[in-house]
This record gives C-alpha cells, structure tokens and sequence, in this order.
C-alpha cells in the first residue's frame, strides 16, 4: 500500500494505506485521532466535519489520497486547551446531549464563521442544517454559534 | 422541616474500604425488607446489592460511580448533583466516573423506560447525607463540641460558635472509623443548591474536545475488525457464500460465515468495509415470510375486523351505548415503522480468551447483554466482564443486545479481540424498528351531544399490547372498550423511546380534538370536563393522576395564551406517560399556502427537576424528534427488505426550520420521575390539531409529510 504524509493538526504524519481509504478512517484508525466521528459513510450526517486548508469537508467521502498538502484540522486540533470560542460556547449554553455530533456541528461552525463572523440566525441555520443531531438539540446549537459569533477575535 | 428515613424503608450504607485513607460508601435501598430481617444476617448478603459509590479522598475530591449506561439523558450529571446536593459539596470538587457492570453491587443498572431517577433518587440523596452526617460527626468529636452545632457549606464542617472549620478531606479519615449512622435527617427541598438549578453535563469539556469516550472510539492493542453482511431482507437465509475474492483483498485476516452471519475481519475498518463490498453472497427466500408494507396494510384491514381481540379494558355496556348514540364518530390512523437511528452506529468490542471474556461498548442494557453472552457461549456470567462506554444516542435501539452477542461469537470463533463495526446501512436494515401500527377510534354522542360510549382497537406487526387501556382518557367515560390484535412477523421490532405511546398520544389527541368539535366544546375544556367526570364518578380504576393532568393542561393553556392568539391556529395536547405529565400547545401559521408550524409550548410535570438545563434539553429534543418523526418518519418494506437505507433516504428533522420551543414545569415538590421519553408522544397531536386549526384538514397518517397539505409537491 502507498504511503502518504498528510498534514494534520500542524504536524505532518505518514500512513500506510490504501488510496481510496477515506481521511476519516485514516485520522480514526492509523492516527488514533478518534474525535472525528463515523456516522453515515455518504457524507449526509456531518459528524465526520474536518478543515482542509480552512474549508469544512466531510472526511467520509475524502479520500486519502486527495488530501495531498492540504492542511487538516480535526475537533482535536482546533484549539490547543479546548478554549476555541465555540468550544467555550457549547459549554456555556450546555449544549450536548448525547455528544457524538458535536464535534463536527463545532467543525462545521468555526468554518462557517470564519468566513461570516457575524451571522443572522437564518445564516446559521443553513449552515448548519447539514449536520444532523440526532438528539434534537438544534435549539441551543444555534444559540452557542451565536454566542461564539459575539466572542470571536 | 427536615424528613427522616425510617428505619423500615432506609437507605443502607456501608462502609466498603478504607483505602488510600479516604471515605468509601457503597448505597443502596432495598424497600423490600422489613425491621426485622434489617436486624438480622440477612443484610450481610443483601448488601452485596449497593446502588452506587461514593468515596471522599484525602484532598477532599468526592467521586461518584454512576451505573447507569448514559445515552444523552445526563443521568451522570443529575445522579451526582443529588449526592453532592445532600453532601453539601463543593461542586469543582465532584467528579463522576462511569461504572462497569457489576450486579453485585448495582441493582437495575439499565437505561430504560425514563426510570433511572425515580429508581435512584432517595438512595442517592442518602448516600449524600450520610456521608455528611459521619463528616460531622468527626469533626465534633475533634473538636469536642456537640454535632448539633456543627453545619456544613461548600464541602467544609463548620462549628460557628467557636469559628472552627475543617475541609472534607481533612476529616475523612477519622469519618470512616466511626459507625454509619443509620438514621440521617434528608434537607428539605428549600435546601437545595445544586438540584432544580442548571447545572452543565460533567461530560462538556471531553465532547467539545473529541476525547475518545464513545463505543465506537474503543480500542485495544491488536484488535481486528470486523464488518458483517447480514441478509438483505426480513424472511431470508443464507444459501451460498463466495468469499475468495473478498479474502484476497489488503487487510483481510479472516473471513467467517456464522448463523446468517458473515464477517469479513481485517486490520482496519476502511480494509474490512471494503472487502465486504466484494462478498458474492447468495440467499434462500421464504416467499410467505417477505412482507410489504403494502401487504401490511391489507393485514391492518383484516386485523382491524378480527373477532379474536385482546380485551384490554372494559367498562359499562359498550354496545348499547353505540346502539342510542346520536352521532358516533368513527377514525383510523396509522403509523409505519421507523429506526432508531442513534447516531453512532452500532458497535461492539468482544475478546473471548480461555479464562473469561471482555465485552466493552455502548449498550442500555449491559446485564442482559452480559446474560445472553454467558448463555450463547457457555462462559459464566462472572467470568464476563462488561465495560460501559457513553452511548452515541441510543432512543432504544441499544436496549437490544444483537450486536453485543454477535461480536462475542465472533471473537470465539477467530479467538481474537474483535471490534465489530455496523455501518448506518447495517443498522437501519438491523431489525429494531417502531412497530408499525394502525388504531381505530370511535366516539358515541348522545342527543346532547356528551361524550357517553368509547372504543379504541389497536393492531400492530409484533408490538404485544399497541393500547395504553388505562391512560386517559380510560376513567372518564361510562362505556368504554379497548383491545388489541398483534401479527407476528419476521420485521424485527424493538422499543423505540416512548414505546407505543409514541404513536398513540397522537393518534388520540387527533382524535379527541375531532370529538370535541362534535361536542361543541373547546378541546381544552372537554378535556378538563372528561377529568372532572373521572374525579366524580369514575368509570372503573383511575391511573392517572387527575390533579396533576388538570395542572399541567391549564399551565400549558396559559403559557401558551391559548385562543388568545389572533392569526394563530393552536393545536392542544395532552399526555401522561412514564408517570410524568406532559401538555403541550403547537402554534401554526399559513405561510406560503403551507401550514408552518412556528411554536410549541410545552408544561411538564416530572415532579421535582433535578437539573433544570438537561431537563430542558430532554423536553426540547424531545419535541423536536416528536415533531420530527411524525413529520417525516418512514422506513417502508419490498418483500421483506427495508427500502430507505441511509439518511439520504430516510429523513429526520434538521436545524432549518426548526419551531420556538418553549418549556416550563410544573413545581410541586413530589418526587421526580423521568424525562427522557415524556415529552415526545403528545408532539404529533398538538401539531396535527393546530395544522388543522389552520387548514380545517385532518392528518390520519404519519409521516404527515405524505398527507395532505403538508404534501410537497412532485
């Protein structure tokens, strides 16, 4: 199998594996980086939400072997105490039920308000409706976007 | 007032071990035993069966052993906010750690049925204070004052008189030589500090940081894994299986057929995912067996007129009271199945090595997982240990325990540690759905139009008893028969979060709107009149509690300024479920020709709110996936093979579009009982009414989105 040195959370890794391997089994098998989470496989759910190069992507459908240089951060790699705002957001509006979506609702809006940092609640509902909470908790999702969106740098 | 626990029915403590010099309690309540067998040996045993521990450490940090599996219901934050509550502790040093099995120690160490909090709530309270009690102890006896006047804050034994004050931890060990005292004086509920507050699920700080907490994140140095091919199709079997192409492939140590099982195992799960795709496996069909669900509704008709009903309930004479009705009003509604869909897939890691076996993973119900493992493999169940990692949802799918036994077989088989792994595919095509469910209502008005003769008949695809016979509104009405017809099949049904009644509540609350339009009446006040009628002159055993449905009906009713709305359309509900009461009122506007709905305002009464944050969340998500469910949940059948097999397909309630949700609770002091099911099953009714409010049409079938006028167009 090939190998390939992927740049993850600022440090560059290699892995020895197949190139159709998905980014998401590569960061939770070979890399041990068990944040970024399985819940589809077809990309619909968004629990699998990492960065590459800034941009949310879902590592499910991300084949190893397109991540080339591409910069990827995973939930491990966002903040290096776990004070990113929206990580300091979600414990403020006491947001997780459950929790195994979260790490990719949090992926999915630190992209987003990069590139919109002061977002109408209607922005952030669409660009969160790809990420499915199954336990439902969308009201204060949204709300810890919004908290984090007054907090940002 | 302070409450006393009698010695009949206390809480037992003992003290379990001293080590590394702190305070270790084990608790637990066994209600069942009398004085007299207290006094006696009996309790030597009997004590074995504690609830839970606490022990306080040397540097004062109190740990808490939660048992039951937690899924999303926070019960490991309200579980140690009760104990730290009567303890008197001091919050930042509380830390809660999830109990393995362990039935030795635990009793009922399950996730179900919204029982863990009414089932641990005066144990855990005990606990707390008898800790807090024995601190006291030793610090009067340090002191050499009376402990009457000593008192306790933040984790610190006070004695104010003499400006004295020692930490917990200081006092721990001289507190563990002393005796537990058996009698403690429990706060009163004004006492509270940390319950009825909001407090943040201890578990926040690893979930928004990706710690590996979750089944799924389990691993063991030199596991395999293993994805597994089940039939395609409910009533199949496997005939034939060429695996050479699949066993060649990168990664693949081993590929093995059990029962209709075959597993392809490799070093990593992109290796055995794959592989899997490359299986050619052929299966035998029991045509009889394939169902569709157009075979279903056919099944539905024929059940619906089928003369061998279970009677459930029967009250007065029935017949006649149709016989002289005025005008009887008569309706079906139907629901399909749906998975559960937790978001973590399915998984499971099993080692069965020649001395005992190592289960871990997500389950709600690791003793009976435990238990069928010890059978299936002939292992005893105390050579069978079960770790309990945090469940990625479960809403019932994880109280079945197939995917628990599986990966154990498997791991006897390659006598390897294994991790088997489901894909959303191999979980919504499992075989743990709702059961699909049709019921027939019919109302008997007389000339006066009140409500005088009610039927209600059930009948479902494996669901037993598809009737709640003595809910509301069983009690109220003179003449009344409920029943059920079950059909056996091979669809494989499981409880899906508020079993039965997660259909039911809708289906009735529809229907109850529509008989109060018949009467004339507000469907409020019927509902109220129908209460008033079960307080005065009772139709049989009442099982509801009538002043606690009157309180959450009319709080909801305020809350929501029911009728008091101009350009809004309200729909009312009404639900008592789990032993909490929960009422409900749905806002609905016309928006683009569409109904939308804008608004639900709910009143719940649980009794006594732990934690006022994650009993929010409870109710709000339980209306959303209420609501989210009956709008668009649907899992269909072809010849015995579910047809919608991932989310692309299968569509749940997204953040878009997503109603105001407002909750409130009703404060009455009475003990609590659960909340992770209450809320949802009066959703559906509450939006079905007020969608008709809005359109004037009824909704008899979920999901709603498939009925007209919420059907979107071609």
């Amino acid at each position: 199998m090939p190998v390939y040195s992927i740049h993850v959370n600022g440090k560059t890794q290699k892995v020895d594996v197949a190139e159709d391997t998905p980014l998401l089994w590569v960061l939770r098998d070979s890399l041990k980086l068990v944040g970024t989470k399985f819940g589809c496989g077809i990309g619909s759910c968004g629990a699998c939400t990492v960065h590459l190069n800034g941009t949310a992507i879902r590592s499910c459908l991300t084949p190893v072997s397109a991540v080339g240089t591409g910069k990827v951060i995973t939930i491990e790699g966002l903040s290096e105490n776990g004070d990113h705002p929206l990580q300091l957001a979600w414990d403020e509006v006491d947001v997780p039920q459950c929790g195994y979506c979260q790490a990719g609702q949090i992926m999915t809006a630190a992209a987003f308000l990069k590139k919109n940092p002061k977002p109408t609640l209607e922005q952030i509902e669409s660009a969160m409706t790809g990420n499915l909470c199954r336990c439902a908790a969308y009201h204060r999702i949204r709300e810890a976007v919004q908290v984090a969106s007054t907090k940002m740098k | 007032m302070n409450t006393t626990i009698h010695s009949e029915r206390r809480d037992f403590l003992k003290k379990v071990s001293l080590s590394g010099g702190g305070l270790l309690l084990g608790f637990s309540l066994f209600e069942d035993l009398t004085a007299g067998e207290i006094k006696g040996h009996v309790i030597d045993g009997a004590m074995h069966n504690f609830n839970s521990y606490l022990s306080i450490a040397v540097d004062g940090t109190v740990t808490i052993a939660s048992p039951n599996p937690e899924l999303g219901q926070n019960i490991k934050t309200s579980f140690a906010m009760i104990v730290a509550d009567e303890l008197d502790a001091d919050w930042n040093k509380v830390n809660v750690v999830q109990a393995a099995l362990d039935t030795t120690k635990f009793d009922r160490q399950l996730t179900g049925g919204s029982g863990a909090v009414p089932h641990s709530w005066k144990r855990l309270r005990t606990a707390g204070a008898t800790a807090r009690q024995m601190l006291m102890e030793a610090a009067a006896q340090q002191w050499n004052v009376p402990v009457s006047e000593c008192s306790t804050k933040d984790g610190v034994v006070l004695h104010v008189a003499s400006g004295k004050k020692a930490g917990y931890g200081e006092l721990v060990q001289a507190a563990a030589k002393l005796q537990v005292p058996s009698n403690v004086a429990l706060k009163d509920h004004k006492q509270f500090k940390f319950i009825g507050k909001p407090i943040k699920n201890v578990e926040n700080k690893n979930i928004v940081t990706g710690k590996g907490i979750f089944g799924l994140d389990f691993y063991r140095e030199g596991m395999m894994y293993a994805s597994i091919q089940r039939p395609p199709a409910f009533g199949t079997k496997i005939k034939s299986v060429d695996s050479k192409a699949a066993k060649a492939m990168p990664g693949v140590t081993d590929i093995v057929t059990f029962k209709n099982y075959v597993a392809v195992v490799g070093s990593s799960t992109w290796a055995v995912l794959k592989a899997r795709k490359s299986l050619v496996v052929e299966y035998e069909k029991d045509v009889a067996a394939l169902e569709s669900s157009s075979d279903h509704d056919a099944l539905f008709t024929k059940m619906m007129e089928a003369s061998n009903a279970r009677v459930n309930r029967k009250e007065g004479d029935v017949e006649a009271a149709f016989k002289n009705a005025a005008k009887v009003i008569k309706r079906e509604y139907e629901c399909p199945f749906i998975p559960h869909n937790p978001i973590e897939p399915m998984n499971f890691f099993a080692h069965v090595r020649p001395d005992g076996i190592e289960l871990v993973g997500p389950t709600q119900t690791p003793a009976s997982a435990r238990k069928a493992v010890s059978d299936l493999l002939k292992v005893p169940e105390d050579k069978i240990t079960v770790e309990i990692t945090r469940l990625g949802g479960g809403f019932g799918r994880r109280l079945k325990y197939d995917y628990v036994v599986e990966a154990a077989e498997l791991s006897s088989i390659i006598k390897k540690p294994v991790k088997v792994i489901w894909t959303r595919e191999d979980d919504m095509g499992g075989g743990s759905y709702r059961p699909a469910v049709r019921y027939r209502f019919e109302a008997a008005l007389d000339a006066n139009k009140q409500l005088v003769g009610y039927k209600l008949r059930g009948v479902g695809i494996n669901v037993g008893n598809s009737t709640r016979e003595n809910n509301f509104p069983s009690g109220s009405i003179d003449n009344l028969l409920i029943e059920s017809v079950d059909h056996v099949s091979p669809i494989t049904t499981g409880a899906w979060r508020a079993p039965v009644t997660n259909f039911l509540a809708y289906a009735e609350q529809a229907f109850l709107d529509e008989v109060a339009e018949a009467m004339g009446k507000d469907p409020v006040q019927m509902r109220l009149e129908l209460l008033e009628k079960a307080r005065k002159s009772p139709a049989g055993p009442v099982r509801y509690d009538i002043n606690r449905m009157e309180t959450v009906i009319k709080a909801v009713a305020e809350k929501s300024q029911w009728g008091k709305k101009p350009g809004v359309s309200q729909g009312f509900s009404v639900y008592f479920s789990h032993a909490s009461y929960v009422g409900q009122v749905c806002d609905v506007v016309m928006e683009g020709g569409k109904p939308k709905v804008k608004k639900i305002t709910a009143v719940s009464d649980c009794g006594i709110v732990i934690n006022k944050s994650g009993a929010e969340q409870q109710v709000m998500g339980g209306i959303l996936d209420g609501m989210g469910h009956a709008i668009y949940g649907k899992l269909s059948f072809e010849n015995g093979e579910p047809q919608q097999k991932n989310f692309d397909t299968y569509r749940h309630i997204r953040m878009k579009g997503i109603p105001e949700v407002e909750v409130g609770f009703v404060d009455n002091g009475i003990d609590p009982t659960g909340l992770g099911e209450p809320a949802l099953p009066p959703t559906g009714g509450a939006v079905a009414n007020a969608i008709y409010k809005a359109t004037g049409k009824r909704i008899y079938r979920q999901p709603f989105i498939e009925q007209d006028p919420l059907k979107e167009d071609e």
